[in-house]
């Protein structure tokens, strides 16, 4: 690809498709954001067929140093590149099941593909303070997404979403500043082969963990999930279960494990114990839910703790797996999600004892709701290894 | 250095004091009739004065050539940058007020004389060298403020703001002088730089009580808690464009006097201020988020809101790094644009008769209504609260970059921890802009002043502004090395 900027146009795209959405009417803007969303599926398809497997470790990298303090760094590896592809890949699927919004169209395909913006920007950056202004802004389109197209206790969902993030991320800004000023540079591939004094290594790991354990969402900082999922709208819950719960996953492989790895030895067991914990409780908590949306949302969250204990297993499987249970965890929710909207848009319900039945009269949506249940159950137990 | 070398220093200043006069003596003879034409003038000047002090700015200017009057009065680039942001923003509170006061048929020609005679004031207060020259700088400034705070004759709450910011000031200003009289009896000299040498050999208990007292008296100016206690008062009392003017202006000068008394001054005696300054920060950031959080008036809740900014602002001094003051400066500039976008929103509130409206409760559903005006407001809220890519965080990064390079880490994180609330309140509005039902009592139209206005600040504020960060830095960069020349 050369010195092609795939990776900012990729982030344009959607952002000029934001902007047009605001100015254009409902139809138009259905039109403006699968358009734009298409077009980056596409660019992301072309970014994988030139992703040279096995080549060097940051591929169609750039550097533009625009800004004072930070620069707009861009670049990925195999790691992002499988995450974008997610995001990309679930994009236009939530605009196309955006049908059932009549509300402000404009301004919900609008928050959209901002969304898209900041989520192919996180898994891309390469500068610290790039990473984080992608990471906190998806605070703003996601508390508008949950308040305003939401369900009917939306609104406490919207606070309890921003402010618990809010909080779990801007301890990560000091420790990132520190870091920073530790090694005079804020350029991530940079940073991961600085070794920080392993007792700063401790605070700046706690500081990280307080961040991506909330986006995880790791237990007993969960929380905040289930409420945003049941009053998010469909395609809402499937981009915040497809990606924005990644969003920690990808933190931790990025920063934590490999710009820390004496803190996060040192803390593995809190990792393994806080997932166990929560594979326990949560699908103990799941079972007795009777609301199709949060018996999604708190397996969401075992199957994150499944992803944290993989992770820190500190081997090439446990690493894999945990890829695995993400992408897997990714593509399932968001298919299990789509199910439960399908429903939702027809009957008004999200119960479960409602759902008896429903293979007679809707016999294709039933195979396929099984297929998602199924692979939700067996993805963990395929890619579980450590 | 000789006079005509000092008088060519002080020109911007010149020209505001002779052209104020001369509006003053236009605005007698003509009357009220011609205040449209005076604003206009005004506006011109202040213009005309922001072209002036523009080059030293950018050339960053400093040291012994900038000193005029024997060191009274400093024109360096530190001055020249907060001057240009008070130009603007005086420039902006001129060309809101006739639409205000026009509807009550209340104004008055001497709104921008005023006004002119307050920048002078400020100007000269971010200039000053000398203890002779704060003073008169902060006065002119201070009594010029309390006209316009009763500027509403007839009206019992902005005559009620008045009173109480006068009584209030007269008090910090008297605090002030006890403070500089210590400080001269223990020094022997009126001068920044003479103070500094002399308190370098150590800081005698009597210029430690100066130095307290000189704080307390500028901590009122700048609103920082515990001497906060009239802002909410006064900003709600206030006719709005002079709220927007005190929320941003005086804030710009008396922040920069701090910084230049702190760093000037007192540079020498780093240790013996920083305390106070820390938990003025602390302080105003939790009782400013916290204060705000119950209010009902949206002019009240920015005011709770600049106590916090305030707070985030001294945090940038207690670095008491040059990083630290052009950290301050940058997060100044960004303050200035954000104040002035909500104070213009809070202007365009008006029912169908033009009548202005306060109550918080009346922006419910006005992302349905007007949402153009809403999306803007949400834009400046969300900026304010320091969520990126907004440029708001831009200034919060910069400041407790600053403080994390000095070492507050405590400050730093307790400071970040607090701004967690203060996002509450922020998204408080947010929510009942978009997610209530419409109350549709916001129905007036506004003149194309306010959507100019309104537009280059939310343009300036959104991901775009982040373009200008190498070039504020630099400049602020190159103010802020001007106060660190006897170090």
């Amino acid at each position: 690809m050369g010195g092609f900027p795939i990776l900012s146009l990729m982030l344009l795209v959607p952002m000029v498709g934001a902007v047009a959405c605001l100015l254009a009417g409902a139809k138009a803007a259905r039109m403006i954001a699968l358009v734009a969303t298409l077009a980056d599926l596409v660019l992301g398809i072309v970014l994988w067929a030139n992703f040279d497997i096995g080549g060097a470790q940051w591929q169609f990298a750039e550097r533009a140093p625009i800004f004072a303090g930070f620069s707009w760094a861009l670049g990925i590896d195999g790691i992002a590149l499988m995450l974008i592809m997610l995001s990309v890949f679930l994009m236009p699927i939530c605009i196309l099941a955006s049908h059932s919004i009549e509300k402000r169209v404009g301004e919900y395909m609008a928050t959209f593909l901002f969304m898209e913006v900041l989520m192919i920007g996180v898994f891309s950056a390469q500068d610290l303070f790039l990473f984080y202004i992608f990471f906190e802004a998806g605070l703003i389109p996601m508390y508008l997404i949950i308040g305003v197209w939401g369900g009917q206790n939306r609104i406490y969902a919207a606070y309890k979403f921003f402010l618990y993030t809010l909080l779990g991320s801007v301890l990560m800004l000091i420790a990132m500043l520190w870091m920073a000023n530790e090694a005079g540079t804020s350029d991530i591939p940079t940073l991961m082969n600085y070794s920080f004094p392993v007792h700063a290594q401790t605070w700046l790991w706690l500081a990280f963990f307080a961040s991506f354990a909330v986006k995880m969402p790791m237990w007993p900082l969960h929380t905040w999930l289930p409420d945003a999922h049941v009053q998010a709208p469909t395609a809402g819950s499937v981009i915040l279960a497809g990606v924005l719960l990644k969003m920690g996953g990808y933190g931790f492989i990025r920063f934590s494990l490999p710009m820390f790895p004496e803190a996060s030895a040192q803390f593995a067991w809190l990792i393994f114990a806080l997932s166990m914990i929560a594979v326990v409780v949560t699908s103990l908590i799941a079972l007795v839910q009777d609301d199709m949306k949060k018996l999604i949302a708190y397996s969401s969250v075992a199957h994150m703790a499944i992803v944290t204990v993989g992770l820190f297993a500190f081997n090439v499987q446990g690493l894999e797996g945990g890829m695995m249970v993400m992408l897997g965890h990714g593509l399932v929710s968001g298919a299990l999600f789509l199910c439960v909207g399908v429903i939702y848009d027809r009957l008004h319900t999200r119960e479960i004892d409602r759902y008896g039945g429903l293979a007679i009269n809707m016999p294709h949506y039933a195979t396929f709701f099984l297929l998602f249940t199924m692979a939700s159950i067996g993805d963990a137990g395929l890619h579980h290894r450590q | 250095m000789d006079f005509a070398a000092s008088l060519s220093l002080i020109v911007p200043e010149l020209v505001l004091s002779v052209s104020s006069l001369v509006l003053l003596l236009a605005a007698a003879w003509m009357g009220d009739k011609a205040s449209q034409l005076i604003s206009t003038i005004a506006c011109v000047v202040l213009a005309v004065c922001f072209v002036l002090v523009a080059p030293s700015v950018c050339a960053g200017v400093s040291g012994p050539d900038t000193l005029a009057f024997g060191g009274q009065f400093h024109a360096d680039a530190f001055a020249g940058f907060a001057k240009l942001m008070i130009y603007a923003a005086s420039g902006a509170t001129i060309l809101v007020a006739p639409a205000f006061f026009g509807r009550i048929g209340a104004m008055r020609a001497e709104f921008p004389v005023l006004v002119l005679l307050a920048v002078v004031g400020m100007s000269v207060m971010v200039s000053a060298g000398d203890l002779i020259a704060f003073y008169i700088g902060l006065e002119l400034n201070s009594l010029a403020s309390y006209v316009l705070a009763a500027f509403l004759r007839s009206d019992t709450r902005s005559s009620e703001a008045g009173l109480k910011y006068f009584v209030l000031g007269a008090l910090a200003s008297g605090i002030l002088l006890f403070g500089m009289s210590l400080v001269y009896g223990f020094t022997g000299t009126t001068d920044f730089d003479g103070i500094h040498l002399a308190l370098s050999n150590g800081l005698p208990t009597g210029a430690m009580f100066g130095l307290v007292f000189v704080l307390a008296g500028l901590a009122f100016k700048i609103s920082a808690v515990p001497f906060h206690m009239w802002t909410p008062d006064v900003y709600e009392g206030a006719p709005t464009p002079v709220t927007t003017f005190f929320a941003s202006a005086p804030k710009v000068a008396s922040v920069a006097l701090t910084a230049r008394v702190a760093m000037e001054m007192f540079g020498s005696e780093v240790d013996a201020w920083r305390p106070i300054v820390i938990f003025a920060a602390l302080a105003s950031i939790i009782v400013g988020a916290v204060g705000a959080i119950g209010q009902s008036n949206i002019k009240r809740l920015l005011a709770y809101s600049s106590i916090n900014n305030i707070g985030f602002l001294l945090i940038g001094l207690a670095a008491a790094t040059a990083a630290g003051v052009s950290a301050m400066l940058v997060y100044l500039a960004i303050y200035v644009v954000m104040t002035v976008g909500s104070f213009v929103v809070v202007l365009m509130m008006k029912d169908e008769n033009g009548q202005q409206i306060e109550g918080i409760a009346d922006l419910a559903g006005l992302s349905r209504t007007r949402p153009v005006l809403a999306w803007c407001f949400m834009i400046q809220l969300f900026s304010l609260a320091g969520i990126p890519p907004l440029f708001g965080f831009w200034g919060k990064f910069v400041v407790f970059w600053a403080a994390v390079d000095a070492g507050l880490f405590a400050l730093a994180v307790l400071g970040i921890a607090a701004s967690v609330i203060s996002a509450f309140y922020y998204i408080k509005i947010v929510k009942i802009m978009f997610f209530d039902e419409p109350a549709d009592t916001i129905r007036g139209e506004s003149d194309w002043v306010h959507w100019a206005l309104l537009a280059i600040c939310t343009v300036l504020i959104s991901p775009f502004g982040f373009l200008l960060t190498a070039w504020l830095g630099n400049l602020a960069d190159q103010a802020a090395a001007a106060l660190f020349l006897l170090a």
